[in-house]
């Protein structure tokens, strides 16, 4: 079964540069304790330096890329990552029986596990990343915070404690700045939290917070902390060394976020002048030397719109977006890493670190962007192509053609990075790169990304952590088509189903007369009718040598287009405008879906005659959804609340599935009885199954 | 219309007539051009607008509208526009007949013989003929003239049977001796809500045997797609009925003395389909879904599935290797394990016939753990439904391709176009395993209970493909990602495959 597993390592152009000296001694066998494309990134850098390399991995991971690259691997445990990618035991017996000397523990997992970082050491094997007390006072919020306000790293000013009364509020407030929050020191939820924007404004917080936070907590003790209006999320890497040296890797843009997940990555930031950068590099450094810190770590910061920042908190581990620094920067960090855990000091000084061009990396994701930005949808990746055909394109994955997304692990499909000589640039080649990325089986959020990208707000950089939810109040809702764009997908559509229909009618194996299209060939005129989001639009089409010329809207277009219609990329020129398009899918009723500019379309296309007659066509009655419940993703059930009988409330929960590290509370869309109940506790369900019916 | 039987070869040029004759017959009697003109427009239009309205308001399309969307733009010529029905009793002395809007669409002996012209046509020259029903039944009226006229319909059923593909598709009520022309074709497609066929309807179940059943329970599509194995395919409605017909259409020979077609393909021959080396579980006793592996190797991942909700346990439909036609039989792991059963075992035997019967080249995906046991089976006569399905494999003179993907047990191994029932190409993927049975079981009966490592030395003797292979029953072990290159390869080498049987009136296969 392996005889053609065996990975071919230059899949992805890499845009940062291995420069190891085969003299330098190194490991010489490294376990990477992790799965997909952070498993894999490690490798490829292990294989560079001539480190043999040892997988491990879940029973339903056994055919995993991953496993595929590594010289050995181990199985850990059952799918569930708690048995598995988490399982101590079994990962140091692994390690045991490979004999590898050092364990690179990738981002999530165990990556920050002091635990694990004491067991390695205690055996003698070296944890690639920093050491335990770093973990460990990194690790605390409190601790943190109060380290970085030891090393004079901006900590957002704040007052924990009780305050007497509304005048104590005023005068803390005032001390701190407008605008302030204030929440219950207790709390959560966004429960008994004020934002004061003046002294009047303080007082009322004040009486309305103490309240609610004594009401629902029992606790009124108050924390007043300044509020950062609209922040970024600006983050910056550090790199560090066990001989007391450290450097900042310059910053990476993450504000793009959904549900504190992040979404779009750059660097640089647009916002950020040398000044700042500078001032946050040398904090981001001066904590990383106050914790004596070593190998690569993120020092996190909000940033407010008069360019303040505050130390939010240090990831004291490989960070998923870590390609835009190498990008921009040139370095290798999983190498730097590696060295450094060996004990080498850095080979770069602060001056050394440049800022080459800009990086913006997407991470594509197995979910559908029009539920909440993103709701993990599982499946067969049964065509798979990423767009490396494509100039300074990287990608970051660890899936292939067939592999399976399952529920139990991120839904990450992979990250895209693009590079240009300035963001202008990279940002049009993430574009291309979006347009030509084939992934079909999975939902994906390809669509998200290509609108947040070209997004005018985006574009000029004016972007905050709340950029989502403000730029899209009533979610997302797939790209909006201009009416040009509708000519040109409808023109482009219609093309494309002549195209099909004409070849249908070539038969090569048939004597002359048997079988020919009875005079519908070329030159013939096609009156069709499109139906496009509830609008019905009449387009002619007529195909002269390789062009059809469209007629729609009263308007002519011509499309260009000789297609291989086998191949999942389509190249089309209407009017001389050159796009990528996907035809998804199509079928005998007429039924196309396309995806353009992003967003998949779909369409039906039936001949005139056929559309004027489809009036008559019965409505189909559709299921009443109001009394049913169905699982909106694939994912576990946790737990179920009612039973057969007992009466529910609209808005009550009625069960509770995870997904990918997500729990989602279902609840009744009506108030009335419960009929059925068709799932339990532990059971796994498929997006669309029927879980719950009402009367 | 009640029954409009139309050759409906696209463009097929030997059913053209010109308009000419009639221009020149116009010259000589002024009278007459204008009479043919009259008739052929009350012709045209049916029953009168009042009952197309109706025939709209059900949700259905005329008969002429149907033939309109079926066919290829003026292809179609009319039969016998002219014919009258002969039957003047009880008030029928109406002008004509053809349309469902014309009399309920039921059978007068003068709509038979119109139907019986047309498929004597279609037969001599060598053109499919396709049935759209809409039918009350039998015209009582006419009584036993109308019953003549099924019959010579069944008869012309039967001697087309085999020589050119005939398919019915039900767009209204059939019901009485009018289902077994359908049954007769090769393909029966039902239409959604609209179409019933069933020998008595829900008042005579009702007063036979006291059931209460609605027509819908009693012969819908649903019923017969997925329980009785009367029907297909189901579609929506009228119009994505006739647009499934005609991409179904492509997928077939024109007659039995044609070739299967080979379609223009942009997808290419050699194309590896990595994605297939991990697709069989690595635990032999985990499920997955055949439909991935014959998307993945089909050309453009097209596949026409026939019977996808009945005897899901096999998997039968068309799809095109390099453009050519193939059938695909499959296994279906992911439903009863795979298992062989009697409904599945005649599904796949009458879709093996149909391919053997056409020259489409039949293509085998095999992992099955062999019959299903049990009384039910048993007394239902599995032995003698599941012989059809090897006397079909085993009469084929197609070319047969057959990948063992993974089990390949007892006696079922035998009948899923194995090299030993004539197979042309048998490969086996490195996870195939051959064998009489599973090894738990074999090791229980080898040694009767008592404790011994023997299953794990029966798994590393048999539970792979070497033992067939050294025996030259598997040709070769091949790599799965190369499957689709090596099956368009063989396809190629075998399409001048010439194979006979020994001289016989007919075969008797075990009905």
């Amino acid at each position: 079964k392996m005889l053609c597993s065996r990975r071919c390592l230059v899949t992805s152009r890499q845009l940062y540069s291995v420069v190891h000296d085969p003299n330098e001694k190194t490991f010489e066998k490294l376990l990477v304790a992790n799965r997909g494309e952070i498993a894999c990134r490690v490798i490829k850098t292990c294989k560079k330096m001539g480190i043999k390399t040892v997988a491990i991995h879940s029973d339903v991971d056994a055919n995993a890329v991953h496993v595929q690259m590594a010289d050995e691997a181990a199985c850990v445990g059952p799918a569930p990552s708690g048995q598995s990618y988490l399982n101590m035991d079994a990962i140091m017996g692994a390690i045991r029986r490979t004999g590898a000397q050092a364990v690179h523990p990738g981002y999530g997992f165990l990556s920050e596990n002091r635990e694990f970082a004491k067991r390695l050491a205690s055996e003698g094997v070296t944890f690639v990343g920093p050491d335990t007390h770093a973990i460990q006072a990194m690790g605390d919020k409190i601790e943190s915070k109060l380290l970085a306000k030891n090393a004079k790293v901006n900590t957002i000013p704040g007052f924990d404690g009780v305050v007497k009364d509304a005048d104590e509020a005023v005068r803390i407030a005032r001390e701190i700045g407008y605008p302030v929050m204030i929440k219950a020191s207790a709390g959560g939820g966004g429960k008994g939290m004020r934002i004061a924007w003046d002294d009047e404004e303080t007082r009322e917080g004040f009486r309305f917070s103490s309240q609610e936070a004594a009401s629902s907590f029992g606790d009124d003790r108050l924390l007043i902390e300044k509020f950062i209006d609209n922040p970024r999320h600006i983050e910056i890497q550090v790199l560090a060394d066990k001989h007391g040296n450290a450097l900042w890797l310059n910053e990476r843009e993450c504000s793009i976020q959904r549900r504190n997940q992040k979404v779009v990555e750059e660097a640089p930031s647009t916002f950020l002048d040398p000044e700042t950068r500078r001032a946050m590099g040398e904090q981001a450094v001066a904590l990383a030397k106050a914790v004596k810190y070593s190998s690569a770590g993120t020092v996190e910061f909000l940033v407010d719109s008069s360019k303040n920042f505050y130390f939010l908190e240090m990831n004291t581990r490989l960070q998923v977006e870590h390609p835009v620094t190498e990008c921009i920067t040139g370095l290798d960090l999983v190498q730097e890493m590696i060295r450094v855990a060996k004990g080498y000091p850095l080979r770069h000084r602060q001056t050394d670190i440049p800022i080459n061009g800009w990086a913006v990396e997407c991470r594509v994701y197995a979910e559908d962007p029009y539920k909440s930005f993103g709701l993990p949808s599982i499946g067969k990746l049964t065509q798979y192509q990423e767009p490396l055909h494509l100039p300074s394109v990287r990608v970051d994955s660890g899936i292939q053609q067939g592999s399976d997304i399952s529920i139990y692990y991120d839904p990450m499909i992979s990250k895209l990075i693009t590079y240009g000589s300035n963001r202008a640039e990279a940002l049009k080649r993430m574009e291309e790169a979006l347009d030509n990325y084939v992934i079909r089986g999975v939902t994906h959020n390809i669509s998200l990304l290509r609108e947040v990208i070209i997004h005018p707000r985006f574009v000029q950089g004016d972007i905050s952590t709340k950029f989502l939810p403000e730029v899209y109040p009533d979610g997302f809702k797939g790209h909006k088509l201009t009416d040009p764009e509708r000519r040109e997908l409808l023109a482009t559509a219609a093309s494309l189903y002549v195209a099909e229909q004409l070849r249908s009618q070539r038969f090569l194996a048939q004597p002359e007369n048997r079988r020919d299209g009875a005079g519908v060939g070329a030159g013939a005129r096609w009156e069709l009718s499109v139906n496009l989001e509830d609008g019905v639009y009449p387009v002619t089409v007529s195909k002269s040598d390789s062009t059809f010329s469209v007629e729609v809207d009263g308007m002519k277009l011509n499309v260009t287009g000789e297609w291989n219609l086998a191949s999942p990329l389509l190249s089309v020129t209407v009017d001389g405008t050159q796009r990528t398009i996907q035809r998804l899918s199509r079928d005998a009723s007429g039924n196309l879906s396309i995806q353009f500019l992003g967003t998949v379309y779909k369409l039906q296309i039936l001949s005139q005659a056929a559309a004027e007659l489809s009036k008559y066509m019965p409505e189909k009655a559709a299921e009443d959804t109001s009394s049913i419940l169905r699982s909106p993703m694939p994912g576990t059930v946790v737990a179920v609340s009612v039973k057969p009988g007992d009466t529910v409330s609209e808005g009550q929960e009625i069960c509770v599935i995870e997904a990918m590290k997500m729990q989602n509370s279902l609840a009744a869309a009506k108030t009335g009885k419960v009929k059925a109940v068709h799932c339990r506790a532990g059971d796994t369900v498929g997006e669309g199954d029927l879980l719950v019916e009402l009367e | 219309p009640a029954r409009d039987m139309a050759a409906a070869a696209a463009g097929l040029r030997a059913l053209r007539r010109a308009a000419g004759p009639w221009a020149a017959l116009g010259r000589r009697a002024s009278s007459v051009p204008a009479r043919i003109e009259e008739k052929r427009r009350a012709a045209l239009l049916g029953g009168g607008p009042r009952r197309i309205e109706a025939q709209h308001r059900r949700g259905k399309l005329t008969a002429r509208e149907r033939i309109l969307l079926l066919l290829d733009p003026d292809s179609f010529d009319e039969y016998d526009m002219f014919v009258e029905h002969r039957c003047s009793d009880f008030g029928m002395d109406a002008d004509e007949n053809k349309d469902f809007t014309v009399f309920g669409g039921s059978l007068s002996g003068a709509h038979a013989q119109k139907i019986c012209k047309i498929m004597d046509q279609a037969a001599l020259v060598g053109a499919p003929v396709i049935g759209l029903n809409d039918s009350g039944g039998a015209r009582i009226q006419e009584g036993v003239e109308s019953l003549a006229g099924y019959a010579d319909i069944f008869l012309r059923n039967v001697l087309c049977s085999g020589v050119v593909p005939q398919i019915s598709l039900i767009m209204g009520p059939c019901a009485g001796g009018a289902v077994y022309s359908p049954a007769l074709t090769d393909f029966t497609f039902m239409v959604k809500d609209t179409s019933y066929l069933f020998i008595t309807g829900p008042d005579v179940v009702k007063s036979v045997t006291n059931e209460d059943v609605t027509q819908e329970q009693l012969g819908g599509a649903k019923t017969h797609t997925a329980i009785s194995g009367v029907a297909h395919r189901a579609f929506e409605n009228d119009i994505d009925a006739l647009l499934n017909l005609r991409e179904f259409f492509n997928y077939l020979p024109l007659s039995n003395r044609d070739p299967a077609p080979v379609c223009e393909c942009h997808d290419s021959s050699d194309r590896l389909v990595p994605e297939l080396e991990t697709v069989v579980p690595m635990e032999s006793t985990k499920a997955y879904d055949m439909l991935d592996i014959i998307h993945a190797i089909v050309d453009e991942r097209e596949f026409f599935e026939i019977m996808p909700f009945y005897a899901r346990n096999i998997v039968v439909g068309f799809a095109r290797m390099n453009g050519r036609t193939v059938g695909i039989v499959g296994n279906q792991p992911k439903v009863a394990s795979g298992c062989l059963d009697i409904n599945s075992s005649v599904k796949g035997a009458r879709f093996v016939r149909f391919c053997d019967a056409f020259n489409i080249p039949l293509i085998t995906f095999v992992d099955v753990p062999g019959f299903l046991p049990g009384t039910s089976q048993e007394y239902g006569g599995i032995i003698r439904h599941g012989a059809k399905l090897l006397f079909a494999f085993a009469e084929a003179t197609v070319p047969k391709i057959t990948i063992i993907t993974r089990k390949a047990y007892g006696g079922a191994y035998d009948v899923m176009s194995s090299k030993h029932l004539r197979g042309d190409a048998n490969y086996a993927w490195p996870t195939a395993e051959v064998a009489v049975m599973g090894a738990k079981g074999a090791v229980q009966i080898i040694f009767r209970g008592k404790q011994t490592d023997a299953e794990a030395e029966y798994v590393n003797k048999f539970a792979n493909p070497f033992p067939a292979a050294m025996r030259g029953f598997v040709d070769d072990i091949i790599q799965p990602s190369t499957t689709r290159k090596r099956i368009c390869h063989d396809l190629d080498v075998l399409a001048s495959k010439a194979q006979s049987t020994p001289w016989k009136k007919h075969a008797n296969i075990p009905l």
